[in-house]
């Protein structure tokens, strides 16, 4: 059974201004469902019912009076590193459990003065570092398609939250696939737009050279509305480009016959789960049915970005938490002295993941070796861009799988942090080189799970992006709903 | 060749406490992962600029007007420890 909470946050938006339902009713659904799964699926840390009540209700006055723009009264999740006045953000961290920040996120502060209804804070990997959500302190996060499987992540409870119907849309952030893979993992719609695009003032910082909020949405069009609402630049982010605020709706049901869609060849070797390589083949046809121009593209050093990414991210991230300290926010952990007081809280603050990647980036960086591994990172940077400058000159959009794999089971890699890391392999790349890209679902395998093709295109291409994302998913008209909601109505 | 690592140094500069099965464990993963991360060097020549930021922007500056900002009390609100309208840590310096 289809509830309210189980419609996409577009047809929501139509409905709420038809008066055939209202923001309170929606919120209701949503509520319920988290109720009714969020015990087995675990994506929410934090819930914030009374607050959204109060949102709902302000929203369906406005929707009353006509001045409601798209996103008011849709019921949304943030994931945990995004903060929120008044709510506690913890990046799934112990070392952050009781903080509560006195400011509010620019996304969030500009979908709150839109009407936006915040349900809750959602889980994570710690700090963002992951993909399995299974490094969040609190407990990992359970996939809908399959409770004993993992969601991706770093974002994954967001995804997990949008999949099982507990919010409509949601927030995540993508350092190296993290809104992408568990987009992929879960069966939605997952974009990381431009980096700049989307102001980070009030994320919490993992690295932030790479670091881009995303939406993690049931369609392309959501997508659209959600980028439409937060967009565009912010004084608060010196790095925030020079962008208006815009609306990706206009243009989005545009015709693509004709758009250059280069396949990226090095995506599609060894490691690809053959069900993936099918899944995202068909895609790839269904392009070509629409009137794309198909032909082979290649990104000559892919093969080196993982390992560019893994000294770049714990690098700057070797940096950014060095402010943990337990002196301004978060746990401290009592010493002799100020030394002794910060490196006991830090090592009981962090877990495993953190513990490794803080580790990883102070060596990167430290005397003697910064040339080495860091300088030489940042080197291929240059050459991941130089491949994609190339690229584009030939193509409009390139093709890949999201992910090599579809949702592998909880506790099957977090012991090799190698095997964890070549999630990512296709997502890096996108980030290296500041691109936007899309993941939306391709289909499913022959286990019954998602698989997640990727739409990337040049910095700042977004309308095409999301206009092909947006013919593709209408061609492959992916509507399987995960087993946990497929029986009874939750 | 993994590569070796001298971990307490490391665990050092970052200001983090680990026990020794921490320490043990980090020596032998991480030293994969460098030997693996590593591989950058093969085409990392020196002709080839580094880039730090994809999209570069530099002297984002801002007009020198006052603006709002957090109150004390805000700015206090998640400190472990407050005196006096400041944060408090343990002693820095030893007085003799």
């Amino acid at each position: 059974m289809t509830e309210l909470c189980d419609r996409t946050a577009s047809d929501l938006a139509s409905a709420l201004r038809a008066g055939e339902c209202s923001a309170a009713e929606i919120l209701e659904s949503s509520i319920e469902r988290i109720d009714a799964v969020d015990g087995r699926v675990g994506a929410f840390l934090a819930r914030t019912d009374e607050l959204a009540r109060e949102q709902a209700r302000a929203a369906d006055e406005r929707i009353a009076a006509g001045d409601a723009p798209p996103a008011a009264g849709i019921p949304l999740a943030l994931k945990d590193v995004l903060s929120t006045r008044g709510v506690t953000t913890t990046c799934g961290s112990k070392i952050l459990e009781t903080y509560v920040p006195p400011f509010d996120c620019t996304p969030w502060e500009r979908l709150k003065r839109d009407g936006g209804v915040l349900v809750g804070k959602t889980n994570c990997d710690e700090f963002a570092m992951g993909s399995s959500n299974e490094n969040s302190a609190f407990g990992p996060v359970h996939n809908p398609w399959g409770l004993d499987l993992v969601p991706g992540g770093s974002s994954g409870g967001s995804a997990a939250a949008v999949a099982a119907g507990e919010a409509v849309w949601a927030l995540g952030t993508d350092t190296g696939g993290s809104v992408r893979q568990p987009a992929s993992l879960s069966g939605v719609v997952g974009l990381k737009p431009t980096y700049g695009l989307i102001s980070r003032y009030g994320l919490i910082a993992f690295a932030s050279s790479l670091d881009t909020v995303g939406t993690l949405t049931r369609s392309v069009r959501d997508a659209a509305l959600l980028l439409s609402a937060i967009g565009g630049k912010d004084p608060m982010d010196a790095t925030s480009l020079d962008e208006p605020r815009r609306d990706y709706i206009e243009g989005l049901d545009g015709e693509i016959s004709g758009i250059r869609v280069g396949v990226v060849k090095e995506a599609f070797g060894e490691g690809v789960e053959p069900g993936v390589r099918d899944s995202v083949r068909h895609a790839v046809d269904e392009l070509a049915n629409l009137g794309a121009r198909v032909g082979e593209a290649s990104l000559p050093h892919a093969d080196y970005a993982l390992s560019a990414y893994y000294l770049i991210a714990p690098s700057e991230a070797s940096s950014n938490l060095a402010r943990y300290d337990g002196v301004r926010y978060g746990v401290r952990v009592d010493g002799a002295d100020s030394v002794e007081m910060m490196t006991r809280t830090r090592g009981a603050g962090f877990g495993a993941e953190v513990k490794r990647r803080i580790m990883l980036g102070t060596y990167a960086l430290s005397a003697g070796y910064y040339e080495a591994y860091y300088g030489q990172a940042q080197k291929v940077r240059t050459l991941i861009i130089r491949d994609y400058e190339a690229a584009f000159e030939a193509f409009d959009v390139l093709v890949s799988p999201t992910s090599p794999t579809t949702a592998f089971p909880i506790g099957a890699k977090i012991d090799d942090p190698l095997a964890m890391y070549l999630n990512d392999v296709f997502t890096i790349p996108a980030n290296l080189s500041g691109m936007p890209a899309i993941s939306i679902p391709s289909g499913i395998d022959g286990a019954g799970l998602p698989v997640g093709v990727q739409l990337t295109g040049p910095v700042l291409a977004e309308p095409t992006l999301l206009r092909v994302a947006n013919a593709l998913e209408g061609a492959l008209g992916f509507d399987v709903r995960p087993p946990l909601l497929a029986g009874s109505g939750a | 060749m993994p590569v070796e690592i001298d971990i307490e140094h490391v665990a050092r500069l970052a200001r983090l406490e680990l026990t020794d099965d921490e320490k043990d464990r980090l020596r032998e993963q991480l030293g994969v992962i460098l030997e693996a991360a590593a591989k950058v060097s093969e085409v990392a020549t020196d002709d080839v600029p580094p880039t730090a930021y994809a999209i570069p922007r530099s002297n984002v500056l801002r007009s020198d007007e006052i603006t709002p900002s957090l109150t004390l009390e805000e700015v206090l609100s998640n400190a472990p420890e407050v005196e006096d309208d400041r944060f408090k840590v343990p002693k820095v310096v030893e007085v003799e």
